[in-house]
C-alpha cells in the first residue's frame, strides 16, 4: 500500500479481525487470582427509607468474605461523588450524590450493601438473603408530575425539585416575535431512553496496602477522569491509581459516567484487602447504567408570511433523575444549536433541571444535540405547514451561508455549505418524484411521508469506534512508514499522562490532531538527525515516503528505521537528546461543526397505524475523511439509534412504585436490523478550519439527523388526516390514536 | 443474570421423565427448548427446585402424516416444523406460524410441547391448535385443546404429567396467519388466523385474552354468507384483551377485527 494514500483511505478496521473472532480483552476477561466478586444490593423501590439492613442470613452463606454497607464506606470515601459543576451555576440545590443509599433511597438501583464472595453465584445467592426493611414513600418519577405544585419532593427536606432554571439568550426576541406574522408552538417529548451498550459496565480493581497503590480496570469511556475521581473520593494520590480501559463493548455516552460502583469496589478492595470484580447484569444495567434524553422542549418559532424565521424560545425541561450526574451539563448543550442550521439571532434558551426518583440520566449519543435539533427541525417544519410552503423551500430560505459564522451565543461556526448537503440529499432521495408519487398515492388512501433533517452539531469537546484504525493511519502517512508498522495504545492512564478520553464526537478532531502533530515533530526531529548523518544541512533534506536523502541524491537515503535507531546510538548532533518520540497536547483553537442532510420515507398503515421505513438517505459533512468505511458505520451505528428512538425505544416508569414497567429487552424495544431499511450514505466534503487535519466528528451524526427525520416523515404522512405532531416513539397503536382522534 | 440453584437430571424416556419429576416433587419443572423458562430463571422471577431435562428422549421429536391427522412429537423444535415438507403439505399454516417464532436462535431450540405446555397468551401454536380442535397427548391421556388452555399459563397437566405429542387435523385449503408486532422476532401483539377446513372457516386470535381464542361470531357469520369485511367485525365480540406496555384493550380489539378481515382475505 502506497503511504501516501493512508489518509482517506477506505482501510478495513484493525481491530475487527480481533474483536469479531472473539478474541477481545474485555473487563471480563481479567482473571486476578483470589479476586472476590461484587454483587450490589439496590433498592427495589423509587423512594423510600431505609429502617432496617439485616446480614445475618446474607453473612453465614456459603463463600461470603465480606458484607459491607454505608458505615463501612464511610471511613474510606470522603463526602458524596464528585460531579462537575461547570454548568449549573445557578444550581438551585447543591444535592450531593452519596456513594452509597444510608437512610433513604431515591431511585429503583440505588445500592444500600455490597457483598463479596469467593464465586459470582456464591455472591448473586447471598445478596438474594440480604435482608432490607424498606417503608416505601410515594415517588415523583416524570417531568409533569415534579414540577406540578404540591407534588412529593424526589428527596426528603428539599423545597422542591428544580435542580436548576438558568435562561440563556441573544438577539432581541421580544421584538422579533411582535414583527411575527406566524408563531407556532409546539410542546415535543423527547422520552428517556437506555443506552444499551452491548458489553455492560465492568470492575476488575486491586488496591495494594503499604504501596497504597490501586489498579483498575474498568469498561469506560473516560479512564483518566476515573483515575481523577478516585483520588478525589479516597485521596489517593493520581500517581498511585491506574486505571485502564481495555477492549469497550460500546458505551454511547454510559460510560462516561463515573459511578458509585467504581469508588464502592476500590474501597472494597481496600477494606477487605483482596482484589475485587463486578460485571454488569443486563436488568442491572437497566436501572443501575445512566439513562438518556428524559426530557421535554416547549418551543415557539416566529416567522415572516415568507418563511424567514424570526425569533425562537425553548425552555428545555430536563429529568435529571434522582441526582444530578457528573456530565448532565451535555445535556443542556441543547442551547449551543439551538438555532441548527438556521441564521437566526433572536433566541431564548431556558432550561430547567428537574428532580425526580428515577435513575439519573447524562449523556446519550448525541447529548443535547439530538434534542436541539428535533426541536428546532419539529418547528421549522410547522411554521412550513402553517405557511403552506415546501419544507425545503423555507430551510433553503434560512439557512446560514457565511462562515465563519457567530451563533446567538457568540459560538463560532467554522465552515459549512448546508444547501449543498441538502442539495445532494434531495437529489438522491429523487425529492420531486417523491413529491408526485406521494400525492398519486394519497389519492388511493396511502399514507406516504418524506420526511427531511438538516442538522449541524457541535464537536470537540465514544468508545469502540475505531481509533486503532485512524490513529494508525494518520501517523503512518505522517511518519512515512508502513501501516503494519504502527500500534494504537489508548486507555490506559498508565501510558499517556492525561486525557478526556473518548466522546462528543471528540476523538478525531481532537486526539487525531495530536497524532499529526506528534508525527510531525517526530519527522522534524528525525529530519534534523538525517541531515547530521548524511553530512547535509537541514534544510537541504527531503522527507519522502520515509525516507530521507540530499536533495538531487535519492539514492542515498535513510529511512525512518534507520534514523529511528541512530536516535538510540552515540552519533547524535550536538545539543540533541536521545530518542525519537513527541507528546502533544492539543486543543483546538475552537470547536468543529458537522453538518448535513437525512431525507427519510415511510408509510403508514391508516388501519393499524404502523409505520414502515421504506428508504432513507443520508448526507453528511465532516470535513476531510480519515477512513471513509469507519465514516459509514458510524453513520449506520448512528442512524439506527436515532430510528429506534423515533419509533421503537421508551423508558416507562410505575407512578405508584417508580420501578420500572419496562425492565427487561423483552419490553424495551431495540431496534434489530430487521426493522431497519437499507440506507444510502453519501458525503459532502468541507474541511474545517479548527484543527490541522481539516476533519469534523461523525460519531454523533446519525443520531442527531435521523429521529427527527423520521419523525418530519411520520407528521408528513399523516398530513391529509389533518395531524400536525407525534410524540416519540410514534408506535403504531400511538399513530392509531392520533388518526382515530382525527377522524372524529 | 445467574439463576438461583436448582437441582438437574436428564431424562431419556417419557417414564424416566415422569418418575423423575415424581422423585423431586412440588417445584419441579420440565426442561425442554429452555427459551421461556430459562430467562425467567435467570431473572429469579422462576426458581425450580429442579430441572427435568428431556431433551435426551429422542423418540418425541417427529412429524408423522396419519391420515386425516397430523402428529407432531412434542420435542420437534420450531425449525423442523417450518422446514418440514410433511407439514407444508400436510398443515402448511402450521409451518408459517413456525417460521414467525422469535428468532433462529429460538427456533433451533424451541418445542411445540414446550409453547403449548407453558401456555402463554401470546404463544402462536396454541391459537392453531385451538382453532382447528387439536388434541395435546400426554403420557397419561389425551386432552382437547378447548380444555387445555384454562388461563393465562394454566393447563390441566398434573405434576408429573409430560406433553408427548399434538395431533392436528390436515388442512392444507387457504389459510393465513397475520402476526402484527413491531419487531419480526418480538411475541405477537396481536395475531390472526384463518383457515378453510371441510368447507367452513376457522378463525383464531393469538394475545387477546388471558388464552388463545377462537371467534366463532366470525366463522358463523361467514357460514351465513357475510362478506369478510363484515363477518370480520365480529372478532372482538366478547373479547377482554389484557392491558400492556404494547397495546391497551382498545387497540387489540381493533387490530383483532383489522387482523381477521385481512387473514380471510389474504387466505391462500
Amino acid at each position: 500500500m502506497a503511504v501516501s494514500t493512508l489518509i482517506g483511505a477506505k482501510i478495513h478496521r484493525r481491530e475487527d479481525p480481533r474483536l469479531v473472532s472473539g478474541r477481545g480483552r474485555y473487563v471480563d476477561d481479567m482473571q486476578p487470582t483470589n479476586v472476590l466478586h461484587a454483587a450490589f444490593i439496590r433498592s427495589p423501590y423509587g423512594h423510600a427509607k431505609i429502617s432496617r439492613i439485616d446480614l445475618t442470613e446474607a453473612t453465614k452463606a456459603p463463600g461470603v468474605e465480606a458484607i459491607y454497607t454505608a458505615r463501612d464506606f464511610e471511613k474510606i470515601l470522603q463526602g458524596a461523588m464528585p460531579v462537575t459543576n461547570s454548568f449549573v451555576a445557578d444550581k438551585k440545590q447543591p444535592i450531593g450524590w452519596a456513594y452509597i443509599a444510608k437512610d433513604e433511597t431515591r431511585y429503583q438501583g440505588e445500592i444500600v450493601a455490597v457483598v463479596l464472595a469467593r464465586g459470582r453465584d456464591e455472591a448473586a445467592d447471598a445478596a438474594s438473603l440480604v435482608q432490607v426493611d424498606y417503608k416505601p414513600m410515594t415517588p415523583v418519577v416524570d417531568i409533569d408530575g415534579a414540577v406540578a405544585k404540591g407534588s412529593p419532593t424526589a428527596h426528603s427536606g428539599i423545597p422542591d425539585n428544580i435542580a436548576w432554571d438558568t435562561t440563556v439568550g441573544g438577539g432581541d426576541v421580544k421584538a422579533a416575535f411582535a414583527e411575527a406574522d406566524v408563531v407556532v408552538k409546539q410542546r415535543i417529548l423527547q422520552q428517556r431512553l437506555f443506552p444499551i451498550a452491548m458489553e455492560g459496565r465492568a470492575l476488575v480493581v486491586e488496591y495494594t496496602p503499604i504501596e497504597n497503590k490501586l489498579t483498575m480496570w474498568s469498561s469506560t469511556q473516560v479512564p483518566h477522569w476515573v483515575r481523577l475521581c478516585l483520588t478525589l473520593a479516597t485521596g489517593i494520590p493520581e500517581s498511585n491509581i491506574r486505571v485502564i480501559a481495555p477492549d469497550v463493548g460500546g458505551g454511547f455516552g454510559s460510560k462516561i459516567h463515573i459511578y458509585p460502583e467504581e469508588y464502592l469496589a476500590a474501597a472494597a478492595s481496600k477494606l477487605s484487602g483482596q482484589a475485587v470484580k463486578w460485571v454488569e447484569e443486563r436488568s442491572e444495567n437497566l436501572t443501575a447504567t445512566h439513562h438518556g434524553r428524559a426530557q421535554i422542549f416547549d418551543i415557539e418559532v416566529a416567522a415572516k408570511k415568507d418563511g424567514t424565521l424570526l425569533g425562537y424560545k425553548v425552555t428545555q425541561y430536563v429529568d435529571t433523575g434522582a441526582y444530578v450526574s457528573v456530565f448532565s451539563s451535555f445535556q443542556c448543550s441543547a442551547y449551543a444549536i439551538a438555532e441548527g442550521a438556521y441564521d437566526l439571532k433572536n433566541v431564548e434558551f431556558r432550561t430547567v433541571g428537574v428532580l425526580t426518583n428515577t435513575t439519573p440520566t447524562d449523556a446519550y449519543r448525541g447529548a443535547g444535540r439530538p434534542e436541539a435539533t428535533h426541536a428546532i427541525e419539529r418547528g421549522i417544519d410547522l411554521v412550513a405547514r402553517e405557511l403552506g410552503m415546501d419544507p425545503v423551500e423555507i430551510r433553503r430560505k434560512n439557512f446560514t451561508k457565511k462562515f465563519p459564522h457567530t451563533n446567538y451565543l457568540g459560538l463560532i461556526y467554522d465552515t459549512g455549505d448546508y444547501d449543498k448537503a441538502l442539495t445532494k440529499a434531495l437529489e438522491i432521495a429523487n425529492y420531486s418524484e417523491l413529491r408526485r408519487r406521494q400525492e398519486d398515492l394519497r389519492k388511493q388512501g396511502k399514507l406516504i411521508g418524506i420526511g427531511l433533517s438538516t442538522w449541524i452539531e457541535v464537536c470537540g469537546f465514544g468508545p469502540g469506534q475505531g481509533h486503532a484504525t485512524t490513529f494508525a493511519q494518520i501517523a503512518a502517512e505522517t511518519l512515512g512508514i508502513p501501516y503494519d508498522q504502527t500500534e494504537v495504545r489508548t486507555g490506559d492512564t498508565g501510558d499517556t499522562p492525561f486525557g478526556y478520553g473518548t466522546y462528543g464526537s471528540r476523538s478525531l478532531h481532537v486526539g487525531g490532531s495530536a497524532v499529526l502533530m506528534s508525527s510531525r515533530k517526530v519527522v522534524d526531529k528525525a529530519k534534523k538527525l538525517a541531515a547530521h548523518l548524511l553530512e547535509a544541512a537541514d534544510e537541504d533534506v527531503v522527507f519522502e515516503g520515509g525516507r530521507f536523502y540530499v536533495k538531487g541524491s535519492p539514492d542515498r537515503a535513510k529511512t525512518m528505521g534507520e534514523i529511528a535507531f541512530a536516535a538510540h546510538r552515540d552519533n547524535l548532533p550536538p545539543g540533541m537528546e536521545h530518542g525519537l518520540e513527541a507528546t502533544t497536547y492539543y486543543d483546538p483553537p475552537d470547536l468543529s461543526w458537522p453538518f448535513g442532510a437525512h431525507v427519510c420515507v415511510v408509510e403508514v398503515d391508516p388501519e393499524t397505524g404502523a409505520v414502515k421505513l421504506q428508504r432513507y438517505v443520508a448526507v453528511d459533512d465532516c470535513g476531510n475523511v480519515i477512513n471513509p468505511m469507519i465514516v459509514e458505520g458510524q453513520v449506520h451505528g448512528g442512524v439506527v439509534q436515532g430510528i429506534g428512538q423515533a419509533l421503537f425505544e421508551e423508558v416507562l416508569y410505575d407512578h405508584e412504585t417508580g420501578q420500572l414497567k419496562t425492565g427487561t429487552l423483552r419490553e424495551y424495544m431495540v431496534p434489530t436490523a430487521n426493522e431497519i431499511p437499507e440506507f444510502v450514505t453519501e458525503r459532502t466534503v468541507t474541511p474545517s478550519i479548527t484543527n490541522p487535519l481539516g476533519a469534523k466528528g461523525i460519531g454523533e451524526a446519525g443520531t442527531i439527523a435521523s429521529s427527527i427525520a423520521v419523525i418530519n416523515a411520520v407528521c408528513d404522512a399523516l398530513t391529509p388526516l389533518g395531524i400536525k405532531h407525534i410524540d416519540m416513539p410514534a408506535t403504531s397503536d400511538r399513530v392509531w390514536k392520533l388518526i382515530k382522534e382525527a377522524g372524529k | 443474570m445467574i439463576p438461583a440453584a436448582f437441582e438437574y437430571a436428564r431424562a431419556s424416556s417419557v417414564e424416566e421423565a415422569s418418575s423423575l419429576l415424581n422423585r423431586f416433587g412440588e417445584g419441579a419443572k420440565v426442561l425442554a427448548g429452555g427459551h421461556s423458562l430459562v430467562p425467567l430463571m435467570r431473572l429469579r422471577l422462576a426458581q425450580p427446585k429442579a430441572l427435568v431435562d428431556i431433551n435426551g428422549i429422542k423418540d418425541l421429536d417427529y412429524v408423522k402424516a396419519d391420515g386425516s391427522r397430523l402428529r407432531i412429537g412434542a420435542l420437534t423444535r420450531h425449525v423442523t416444523i417450518q422446514r418440514s415438507k410433511v407439514v407444508r403439505d400436510n398443515l402448511p399454516i402450521l409451518a408459517e406460524v413456525a417460521g414467525e417464532i422469535g428468532d433462529n436462535q429460538v427456533r433451533n431450540l424451541g418445542t411445540i410441547g414446550g409453547v403449548v405446555a407453558y401456555a402463554d397468551a401470546a404463544g402462536d401454536y396454541p391459537t392453531i391448535a385451538l382453532m382447528l380442535d387439536a388434541d395435546i397427548v400426554t403420557n397419561q391421556r389425551t386432552i382437547p385443546a378447548e380444555d387445555f388452555f384454562q388461563d393465562l399459563f394454566t393447563t390441566p397437566l398434573a405434576p408429573d404429567e409430560i406433553v408427548t405429542e399434538v395431533v392436528f387435523p390436515v388442512a392444507s385449503g387457504p389459510h393465513k396467519y397475520i402476526k402484527f408486532r413491531r419487531r419480526l422476532f418480538d411475541w405477537a401483539i396481536v395475531g390472526a388466523a384463518a383457515q378453510k377446513l371441510n368447507g367452513g372457516w376457522r378463525i383464531g386470535l393469538t394475545n387477546v385474552g388471558p388464552t388463545p381464542v377462537r371467534a366463532k361470531a366470525v366463522e358463523d357469520a361467514l357460514q351465513k354468507g357475510a362478506k369478510p369485511e363484515e363477518a370480520a367485525e365480529h372478532a372482538s365480540d366478547g373479547l377482554e384483551p389484557a392491558d400492556d406496555l404494547r397495546a391497551n384493550p382498545e387497540y387489540k380489539k381493533h387490530l383483532a377485527r383489522v387482523l381477521t378481515r385481512r387473514a380471510i382475505q389474504q387466505a391462500e
